[in-house]
Parts: C-alpha cells; sequence; structure tokens
C-alpha cells in the first residue's frame, strides 16, 4: 500500500449555498462515528473535502466503510511528495506501479500554487512521457482512461492521487427528517430503506409479526436486515408490532379475496399512529406496480385512503431484477431470502382481488373491531434500538 | 515441558476449551432445524462466521467452514479444477507443498489435468521469474503455500498475487496454514482468491478450519449433501469447533504483532546458539522465513534418535512434517533444496509458538548441546 491517506469529496451537498456547511458539518459527524473503531485516523475538514490520514489503520477496512457513508460521492487515496519534479515523476510512477490492470492512463496535473515555475499542461507532458517511458503496459487515453493519476502542485508539497472510488451519493444521514417505512423482511422493503435512507432521511422501521404464526426466526431475519441497514443510517429503529389477534380477526370476518386489502389497511393505520408517536412526517413502502395484487393502483388506491399522510415509495417505477441487484450490492438479499414464513405470506388467499375498491373494503371493516385492534396492536409495539454495541453477552463469552 | 512441535499442532488455549464445553452443552441443536433451539444454534453460527470476516477484515459470505487445513486445500485445489475445467486444464503448484495440496495435485494429474511443479532454491524458495515462466494462458489455478511447514520459507505469493490480480481466469490458491498469525498476508487486496487456514495451529480445536473464498469464486463441491456453507460444504455444522477456532482466531490476533516479534527474537537465539554446536547445520534460512521455526540437521545423528533422546528431558521438536513423518525417506523439501539425502534424515524441526519463553530455548539449547555430544560418543 502506497498511500497514507484518502481525499473525500463532497457530492450534492457542495451545491446548497448558504447550507452547506451544515451539511458538512453533518456529513464530518458521520465519518467520525463511523471510523470510530480506528483511534489512529486523523480526519480534517477542508472547503469541499476531507481529508482521512491513515497513520497506518487498514486502507481496505476504512475505504469499505467510508463507501457506506451517504453524501460521499467519491474517494481517491493519496499521498503527498516533494515539489521537485524528480519527487512528482517519481510519485507519479508509484501510483501507475500500484494500480495494476490499468492499460491506459492519463495525468491531470494542476498548480495550486500558481508561482510553481511549471505550468499544468507541460507537467502533464513531463509526467505522461516519464510513465510511458518506465511502464511499457500502459498507454495513453485522455478520454476514457482506465487510470487517471491526479497531482495537485501546492506551495510545500505536491499531492498525487490514486484512483478514484466512487461513494454512495445522496445526503447526509439525518439531514431530511423522519420516515416511518413498513419492513416486510423480503426484498423490496431494505431496498427501499436504503434508498430513503439515502435521500438523507432518518428511517425508523416497522415490522409486523404474527407468532407462533411466525417465529423467533422472521424476527431474526428482520433483525439482521436491520443490522445491515445501520452499516448505512448509523442508529437504527425497529418497532415490531404484535398483529396476530388482527389477522385472526380478519380472517374470520372478511372474505377471502379482501383479506389482503383489509390488512394492509390495518397496517397503514398502525403504521400512521406510530409515525405521529414518534414524530415522522411520512411513511414509506417498497412497493412497486403491479408487481403483486396489492400493489395495483387499484389496490394502492384503496389501501392509501386510510391515511392522510405521504407515503414514499422508491421503487415505484422499478423492476424486480433491478431492486433484486440493489439488495445485492447492499448485502440484504441473502438475508431477505431466508424462507421464514412472515406475516404477509400466512393466511395468504388463494386468489386475491387485484382490484379492490373503497366501497367494499369499508363496508367489510364495519365487521371489525378496526379502532381497538389498531390501539392494541400500536399499545404493544416492542422499540428495539438497533445499535452497534448490541451485543448478546452469553455469545460473546463464547467467542 | 518444553513443547517445541508447534508447526505439528498446538496445546488450545484453556478459553476455547471452555467454549467447546459450553457450546456443546447449550447449543447442541442442529443450526438447519427450524424451532427455536436450533434458531439459537443459528444465530451462534452467524456471530461466529461474522466475527471470523470482521477479523480477517474480509465478508462472511466469503467464509466457508471446514475441518481443517487438508480439507481446505483439498477443496480449494479439487474444487476449484473442477469447477473451471472447461477453461483450461494447467495448473500450477511448487514442489514443496503440504501432503494435503501435493497429493491432491497427483489425483487432478490422474484425471487429465496438466501440472507445472516448481522448482525450489537452496533456500527453499521458488521464482518469480520461474513462475511467470511457467505461466500460460490456459493456467485455471495457482496454488501456492505462503510459509512451508518443514523449514518455515516464506515464498513470493505477494508477488505472485500482484500479477494474478489482472488475470480473471486464473484463480490464486495460498496455503497459509503455517503462515497464518506468523506471516500476515492481507486477503482482500492481495490478489488471492482462495485461501486455507487450519484451527489447531493457532491454538483452536482440531478439526477445525476455514477457506476464504473470495466473493465470484466458483467451487465445485467435494461432499454431496445437504448444501450447508452456501453449497459448498455439506454435512452438519461443527458448531462448538467452530465457535472455538474464531474465539481463538480473536485470542490470537489480538497478540499478533507482539507475538510476531517475540519470536524474531527467539529465532535469533536459536540461530546465534545453533552456530556454537560444530555439527548443526541450519537449513532455515535466515532472511524471508517465518519467525517460528528452525530447520536443522545435527550432522552425524540420525533425526529419530536425537527426537528420542531429546524427549528423555521432556523437551520435544519433530523431524519432517508430522503428516508425513511416518513415510520412510528423507524430507521432500530438503532435497529439493539440494540437501544430501544423509544429512535430510538428520534434519528436525524446532517449531515455536507466541508462549515460548526465552527460558525454554535457553533449556533446549542446552539439552541440545549435551544430547548431541553424548550421541557422538555413542554412535562413534
Amino acid at each position: 500500500m502506497i498511500y497514507d491517506y484518502f481525499v473525500v469529496r463532497f457530492g450534492e451537498i457542495t451545491l446548497k449555498g448558504k447550507n452547506k456547511k451544515q451539511f458538512v458539518v453533518k456529513l464530518e459527524d458521520d465519518v467520525r462515528e463511523k471510523l470510530r473503531e480506528f483511534p489512529q485516523l486523523e480526519i480534517k475538514r477542508h472547503f469541499d473535502d476531507l481529508e482521512i490520514k491513515l497513520n497506518g489503520e487498514d486502507s481496505a477496512s476504512v475505504l469499505a466503510i467510508l463507501q457506506r457513508v451517504f453524501g460521499i460521492q467519491n474517494i481517491s487515496p493519496a499521498f503527498k511528495v516533494g515539489t521537485e519534479l524528480d519527487q512528482i515523476r517519481e510519485g507519479v510512477l508509484r501510483v501507475a506501479n500500484e494500480e495494476k490492470g490499468a492499460k491506459t492512463f492519463k495525468i491531470a496535473a494542476r498548480r495550486k500554487d500558481k508561482r510553481y515555475p511549471i505550468h499544468g499542461s507541460e507537467l502533464n507532458q513531463d509526467l505522461g512521457a516519464t510513465v510511458l517511458r518506465q511502464c511499457d503496459w500502459l498507454k495513453v487515453d485522455v478520454h476514457r482512461p482506465d487510470l487517471l493519476i491526479r497531482v495537485e502542485v501546492g506551495y510545500h508539497e505536491a499531492r498525487i492521487y490514486g484512483k478514484e472510488v466512487k461513494g454512495a451519493g445522496g445526503l447526509p444521514v439525518g439531514t431530511s427528517g423522519k420516515v416511518m417505512l413498513l419492513l416486510s423482511g423480503g426484498i423490496d422493503s431494505p431496498v427501499a430503506s436504503y434508498l430513503i435512507a439515502r435521500r438523507g432521511a432518518t428511517i425508523e422501521a416497522i415490522h409486523f409479526q404474527s407468532p407462533p404464526y411466525t417465529s423467533d426466526r422472521a424476527k431474526q431475519k428482520v433483525i439482521d436486515l436491520s443490522k445491515k441497514l445501520r452499516g448505512f443510517t448509523g442508529k437504527f429503529i425497529l418497532h415490531l408490532v404484535p398483529f396476530t389477534e388482527a389477522q385472526v380477526a380478519i380472517r374470520d370476518a372478511v372474505p377471502e379475496d379482501y383479506r389482503i386489502t383489509i390488512m394492509r389497511r390495518l397496517m397503514f393505520r398502525i403504521a400512521e399512529k406510530a409515525a405521529i408517536q414518534r414524530g415522522a412526517l411520512a411513511l414509506a413502502t417498497g412497493e412497486s406496480l403491479g408487481q403483486v395484487a396489492s400493489q395495483t393502483l387499484e389496490s394502492m388506491n384503496t389501501i392509501n385512503s386510510v391515511t392522510n399522510l405521504p407515503v414514499l415509495r422508491p421503487l415505484i417505477t422499478m423492476d424486480k431484477i433491478d431492486i433484486a441487484q440493489i439488495a445485492k450490492d447492499i448485502d440484504t438479499y441473502d438475508i431477505s431470502i431466508r424462507p421464514y414464513e412472515d406475516c404477509c405470506t400466512i393466511f395468504l388467499p388463494k386468489a386475491p382481488r387485484t382490484r379492490p375498491d373503497r366501497i367494499h373494503a369499508e363496508r367489510f371493516e364495519r365487521k371489525l373491531a378496526v379502532d381497538e385492534l389498531v390501539n392494541a396492536a400500536v399499545h404493544g409495539i416492542e422499540t428495539l434500538v438497533i445499535d452497534a454495541d448490541t451485543k448478546e453477552d452469553a455469545i460473546s463469552d463464547l467467542l | 515441558m518444553i513443547y517445541l512441535d508447534n508447526s505439528a499442532t498446538t496445546k488450545p488455549y484453556p478459553e476455547v476449551l471452555d467454549t467447546l464445553r459450553t457450546v456443546s452443552e447449550h447449543y447442541f441443536a442442529n443450526p438447519s432445524s427450524l424451532h427455536s433451539l436450533g434458531g439459537k444454534s443459528e444465530m451462534l453460527l452467524t456471530r461466529s462466521r461474522e466475527q471470523a470476516a470482521s477479523l480477517l477484515h474480509i465478508d462472511p459470505s466469503e467464509i466457508v467452514f471446514t475441518s481443517g487445513g487438508t480439507e481446505g486445500n483439498n477443496l480449494a485445489i479439487k474444487g476449484a479444477a473442477f469447477a473451471y475445467r472447461n477453461r483450461g486444464k494447467h495448473l500450477i503448484t511448487t514442489a514443496i507443498e503440504h501432503a494435503s495440496a501435493g497429493h491432491a495435485f497427483e489425483q487432478l494429474e490422474t484425471l487429465g489435468f496438466e501440472v507445472t511443479y516448481l522448482p525450489v532454491n537452496s533456500e527453499g524458495r521458488i521464482s518469480f521469474e520461474q513462475f511467470k515462466k511457467a505461466y500460460r494462458e490456459d493456467t485455471i489455478l495457482v496454488s501456492i503455500m505462503h510459509v512451508n511447514n518443514e523449514v518455515g520459507t516464506i515464498q513470493p505469493v505477494e508477488e505472485i498475487g500482484a500479477f494474478l490480480k489482472d488475470k480473471p481466469k486464473t484463480v490464486f490458491h495460498v496455503d497459509q496454514v503455517q503462515g497464518f498469525a506468523k506471516v500476515p498476508l492481507q486477503l482482500q487486496t492481495s490478489g488471492i482468491d482462495l485461501c486455507t487456514i487450519s484451527g489447531h495451529k493457532f491454538h483452536g480445536p482440531k478439526g477445525t478450519g476455514l477457506l476464504y473464498v473470495r466473493k465470484g469464486t466458483l467451487l465445485s463441491p467435494l461432499f454431496a449433501g445437504g448444501g450447508q456453507e452456501q453449497e459448498r460444504r455439506s454435512g452438519t455444522e461443527n458448531l462448538p469447533g467452530i465457535c472455538g477456532m474464531v474465539k481463538a482466531l480473536r485470542l490470537t490476533l489480538e497478540h499478533q504483532q507482539e507475538g510476531i516479534n517475540h519470536l524474531k527474537r527467539l529465532q535469533k537465539k536459536l540461530f546465534d546458539g545453533l552456530k556454537n554446536i560444530d555439527n548443526a547445520s541450519v537449513h532455515t534460512p535466515e532472511q524471508l522465513s517465518a519467525a517460528h521455526i528452525v530447520n536443522v540437521s545435527l550432522l552425524g545423528i540420525k533425526a529419530e534418535v536425537l527426537v528420542h533422546a531429546l524427549e528423555k528431558n521432556e523437551i520435544y521438536v519433530s523431524t519432517k512434517s508430522a503428516c508425513s513423518s511416518k513415510e520412510n525417506g528423507a524430507s521432500g523439501i530438503l532435497v529439493a533444496m539440494g540437501v544430501s539425502p544423509d544429512e535430510a534424515e538428520q534434519a528436525i524441526r524446532i517449531s515455536m509458538a507466541y508462549e515460548t519463553t526465552e527460558q525454554e530455548i535457553d533449556v533446549f539449547l542446552s539439552t541440545l548441546a549435551e544430547t548431541v555430544n553424548q550421541l557422538k560418543i555413542v554412535m562413534r
């Protein structure tokens, strides 16, 4: 490893005008918090980047964490050399030799200090020629190089950057308010959670469980998903709703083809109450238009009508295959496909209504004690804080 | 007792024994069972995997728990060769691999694969230049041990890894059984696709091990069965063993830096002390070797005789690799290094652990000198 620090560049928060500082400070806090386990790091905030000096910490682990911080556009490994031309040439060669696999390169050198006697364009030519002479596997490509070697020459020192790595993008978590997300345990809702969190919202998740029809493992699955999401969001709050009573009541009172519609309407009512209690300003789901019976426009219209909160549906236009790809990228896919029953798969009708309407839904609900069921469920909520330190002690001792 | 056969196996940490007992007693349910007892076991298995992954700076899905070094090497070598057999038939390894790798390659030769065995120089090391010459378009697998188990020589796996980084059609396996916690390897950045580690070499339980399988690397499983370990290693998980090994992994890595520095001091002491014994001929190179092994021939004295003479003083060393010490004949690696067969038959291996003390090495050296003197008189 030839690099001794990372330069972290901000994404669209640099466009935030007068509010920029506030976003940048939040981002710096997030970075510091997530890198807490590396005590040797030195983190400095500049006008439009963060400089993270490694001081011997493991660069691959640090990079993996940085790539999960929202608000970061890209990250470059870098090191500093003196401003003598020979020192800069030697530094550029070090990068060219380190980044194996590149076949083409480009040098992008500039003088930050205009007193430096060699112009940027001359530097580019000189350094490019140096690399061409020494590294016979590399050719110049100024349009789409495999390896862009950036050089910035200041007054005291020159910074040389290695291959730039993409960050997670988006906005720092917590800069956009709070959202209550319905987390099922399937593939879609964790992805929805990720996408909303990436836009800077704080996510609290609400999960419905129906013991004994659903097992502890289904619960553990949701906790494991929350732990994965915590990797992006920092602290993650998970509300577990006891839903058996409501589901049994629906099974007994509602015709089979309307059960899912009514179940979803109850879930939305419960989630809305929880959202208001917790100060969330919107609900969110992993619905995708037309994916299943409850996600047709008719279904969404009938179900959505029970709440006045905005319902965010970040996946609404996405195909399943693209959603699954994101799930794999954020590492929730393997957990989501664990095969346990959840509350949506039990009492599942053979032929659910794909075009339900409000009038029928409301008529069937008159046979249910909707308010009591909703209140009892909200009252029974168990709230878990999924924090970095939730390690069960009995197990820690064993390992 | 002075135990200097740590390359054969190590004494388990007491904490590891506690874990073995507790897990066997309270987490006996099958992690695949649906009931909540099974769920408890599964959770412990998941946590073990996560902890091992974070200690090794890799992803939990990149870990396959195995029964040890032999299984790890076999699964890596045969599993990769079978999985990629349609891509090419050429494999590269060295002349001095552990039997579990060497014999696996011999099996593959009988199945139509072509194997290049790289020779070693007088220090027991292959050359990178020779490797590059042996490398071909149709090389699907390269398997190199990082640290030789008998002599301790470090092989240039980092150089080879860097070379193979941009050769996506070649899988690179490293046998890190002897090197683990002695000569650290950065798994994620060094171009390695597969890496074998064995639990009992670092004070974990016997019958445990771990194979690192880089994301995207295919392996054809050796066992047909219930599809545990992501379809790569069927068989009910050895949960007590896995937990014990992961604990040993943590305890060992917590002391890695100071442990290695300590071993280096002890090794220096051994090198210096052996120089004062006039018929000692040291085979372990002083540069680029692991700090825990010293291989030496006491000229004129058969290794087996010396091992038994030392054990009268409760000092335990070994002849060659424990796994091949029952085969007759001289050590393969020493002969490959150009040592004469006679001298090779006189070689003993001294292998230390972090907890070996300076005093033990002093006692060992003086006992060895005495023993050698006595045996010289007897055998004259």
